[in-house]
């Protein structure tokens, strides 16, 4: 496999168990594969930056231009040149596990053996061995495999200075089920889009009159105030307070699990909103309590705007 | 020595420092940086990467030991995300040692659990 063959992980084709352990083997008997040298030598500004971010005022690593012993995998890491990044055996693991809907990764181990301290204007070069392939797994994230390889990091002498041990799990991500639709849908129509729009984008929307700026609760065609059809909205800060409430015991609504609250919530600018309490035990909910305003998708297309404790 | 045990040391995982040490480690990884594309992928939010959990520990060890120590090996076991908004706390235990050859036990505990456990060996001179 040269680096010019294939660059998109998961094109690569579904592989059967047997099949995943064949190109274990075979990417282990590659043994270890040289990258590319760094593409800075060792040096004190990026050992500089490393140690401010780190919080690291060890004062010894630039009173001796040396690197931090923890940095030695930092010198090899390719940075936004992706495309500089040649192929190692781990690289057609990882696309097959891909492939195979091994899709989730998630690291477990990192050990570091370091041989000697790296100094400033050393040059590093990373050699990588695939170690080997365990699996499938069940874990708690899904089934997956283990994949385990090895990276050793040698100077332009070929002295190994660094090595180490990593392994990562591949896993197969658990379906996400597909939301039955809600069976309750809202009314949306040319008076009332503004409020479900604005629910969508996390924003609780009141109706405005565009002539007098008196705000309205359901939206409506016409101001209370001076008759005005003009409209608008404003967005609610989110906050109120709980103005009376029934908790519904029955009878059953679909889609819904009983008993549920149904409040009327009054916001601080002034009008009232009917919605659930949610995340509160029926027997503490309480005329007068503060609430906040929460979204909760109830399908793949419908959020409703709910209310629960601030 | 054995049994001693390391003073504590909380890091406040603001998001410049989850972001600062990414770049510090050359770690361009979106879920490092990008906070609606971390969520998109699942995540509560950008979280440390690797390189900085390494890079934490030994300084918390070599905070402990001093500038004399030198670092031989560090063996993690990664548990759970360390999130942008968190703490991130170690504590350590002398836990072997002959000369001048010691042996730390680490642990780097986030809200969520354990995010880091492993073993630090270090010579000191």
């Amino acid at each position: 496999m040269t680096a010019s063959d294939k660059r998109e992980p998961a094109e690569a084709a579904p592989m059967t168990d047997e099949e995943l352990h064949e190109l274990a083997g075979k990417q282990a008997a590659l043994g270890e594969v040289r990258g590319a040298p760094a593409a800075d030598p060792v040096n004190v500004p990026m050992i500089r930056h490393w140690l401010t971010a780190m919080g690291d005022e060890n004062p010894r690593y630039l009173e001796e231009g040396l690197a931090p012993p923890a940095m030695a995998q930092v010198w090899t890491m390719p940075g936004l040149r992706r495309g500089a990044k040649d192929r190692s055996p781990v690289d057609d693991m990882m696309a097959a596990l891909d492939g195979s809907g091994y899709t989730g990764v998630v690291a477990t181990n990192c050990e570091q053996t370091y041989h000697r301290y790296v100094r400033v204007g050393e040059r590093l070069t990373p050699a990588t061995r695939f170690a080997g392939l365990a699996g499938p797994k069940r874990t708690a994230l899904g089934v997956g495999y283990f994949a385990t390889w090895n990276i050793t990091w040698y100077t332009d002498d070929d002295e190994p200075v660094a090595e180490m041990m990593f392994r990562v799990l591949k896993f197969r991500p658990p379906k996400a089920k597909a939301m039955e639709p809600y069976p309750l849908q809202p009314a949306v129509n040319q008076d009332t889009a503004f409020f479900w729009e604005g629910v969508n984008r996390g924003e609780l929307r009141v109706q405005a009159c565009a002539d007098c700026g008196e705000l309205r609760h359901p939206p409506g065609p016409l101001c209370p105030r001076c008759r005005s059809s003009e409209r608008t909205y404003r967005v609610a800060d989110g906050t109120g307070t709980l103005f009376s409430y029934v908790v519904h015991h029955h009878p059953p609504v679909p889609g819904r699990e009983t008993p549920f609250v149904v409040g009327v919530v009054e916001l601080p600018e002034g009008v009232r909103i009917v919605g659930n309490v949610v995340d509160c035990p029926v027997e503490e909910v309480r005329i007068g309590m503060p609430l906040r305003v929460t979204y909760r998708r109830m399908d793949d297309r419908l959020v409703l705007p709910m209310w629960t404790r601030p | 020595m054995i049994g001693a045990a390391l003073p504590e040391l909380s890091i406040d995982l603001t998001p410049t420092m989850v972001v600062s040490t990414a770049l510090a480690t050359m770690d361009y990884t979106p879920v490092h940086h990008d906070t609606a594309l971390a969520r998109a992928q699942g995540s509560k939010d950008i979280f440390l990467n690797i390189l900085t959990t390494m890079g934490l520990v030994e300084r918390y060890v070599t905070d402990w030991a001093g500038p004399r120590a030198v670092i031989r090996s560090i063996d993690v076991k990664l548990g759970v995300p360390a999130y942008a908004g968190d703490r991130l706390t170690f504590s350590g235990t002398v836990v072997a040692g002959a000369g001048e050859r010691l042996t730390v036990e680490v642990r780097g505990r986030v809200s969520l659990g354990e995010h880091a456990t492993g073993t630090v060996t270090l010579e000191t001179q």
